[in-house]
């Protein structure tokens, strides 16, 4: 499926721009798996500039922007460049926030809820399954027949909470695209690392232009790591705008 | 010039996992009737203004825009003119 996938795109890539805060340190892995392993076209974009490159796609990497001061992604939202990825995702421009990426996204009001403190306190880094819950999206439309995707978790701030009306709102409109599952696609509270309401792992906006996973895709991407469930994610993408 | 004292809080309906663990912390040492512990954010800074109004009106912009995150905190300040 996924050398299906790639012969899709052929030698066409869309451009990403990886967009790096200071503390972001999941930039350089996700600029990587873009270029080494997916062969895309790819750049970084300092949080200072003002303009971005005429990317096709941008990604807000993991990390922890800002040392996670005051509240995680909080301070990074007011970087210059978030303007500008602001008005992106206004425009219908698609946007990718992994881990961190996802708290600014938060903060910057482009996704509804928070993020607290995992509830068990503890800062969590393993391997979990999802199960994805929409497959009509940009983002993992193509990602067919298979009960979970195998990504890896590093955070302490993980544990996803809105209100009620907001999670009524993003359950009806198919706005949850990940939740927490076993290896065979059955959600269950022993398998909801963080506390998370409902198991949520990653959402989407309305528009179905921007979203944001706490789980890492970039970290299984590449085969010498032995995962690779990650690297369908930036396919499908990539395949799905170019189409 | 003023000085400003916020007080963030996050809401009573929003669980605090530090202060539950720091609570254990309580009842290990014996402190049984502490309940309810809550752990809050208290941020101190200076407005550079002699005007009352304009002091308080940037403090709002400030916690509404970045402090305090509504979706879940709520904030209250006090100002207290120094020379």
């Amino acid at each position: 499926m996924t050398n299906e996938l790639k012969s899709n795109t052929g030698n066409k890539s869309p451009k990403f721009g990886v967009v790096v805060f200071p503390g972001s340190n999941c930039d350089h892995d996700t600029f990587y798996v873009l270029k080494k392993i997916l062969n895309f076209d790819v750049v970084f974009l300092w949080h200072k500039q003002t303009d971005l490159d005429e990317c096709d796609i941008i990604i807000l990497p993991g990390g922890f922007s800002y040392g996670d001061y005051l509240r995680t992604g909080s301070i990074a939202r007011f970087s210059p460049i978030m303007n500008e990825v602001i008005a992106f995702a206004n425009k219908g421009g698609h946007v990718l926030g992994i881990c961190n990426g996802f708290q600014v996204l938060l903060e910057a009001g482009l996704l509804p809820g928070v993020m607290l403190k995992n509830k068990s306190l503890n800062f969590v880094c393993k391997d979990v399954y999802l199960k994805i819950e929409n497959n009509e999206t940009a983002f993992t439309k193509g990602i067919d027949g298979k009960k979970s995707l195998r990504l890896a978790i590093a955070h302490g701030e993980g544990n996803y909470f809105a209100d009620e009306n907001t999670l009524k709102e993003i359950e009806e409109n198919n706005q949850i695209i990940f939740k927490y599952c076993s290896g065979d696609g059955v959600i269950a509270d022993k398998d909801n690392p963080n506390g998370s309401v409902m198991n949520i792992a990653g959402i989407i906006n309305k528009a179905g232009n921007v979203m944001g996973l706490m789980p890492h895709p970039e970290r299984c991407s590449d085969s010498v790591l032995g995962k690779t469930d990650g690297s369908l994610i930036f396919r499908v993408l990539a395949n799905n705008i170019l189409n | 010039m003023f000085k400003a004292r916020v007080m963030i809080k996050r809401r009573k309906t929003i669980l605090d996992p530090q202060g539950k663990a720091v609570e254990i912390g309580a009842k290990h040492l014996g402190l049984n009737n502490i309940k309810n512990t809550r752990i809050d954010k208290l941020i101190e800074f200076d407005i550079d203004t002699n005007n009352r109004k304009a002091a308080e009106d940037e403090v709002n912009d400030y916690c509404k825009k970045l402090l305090a995150n509504p979706i879940m905190e709520d904030y209250e300040f006090t100002l207290v003119e120094v020379s």
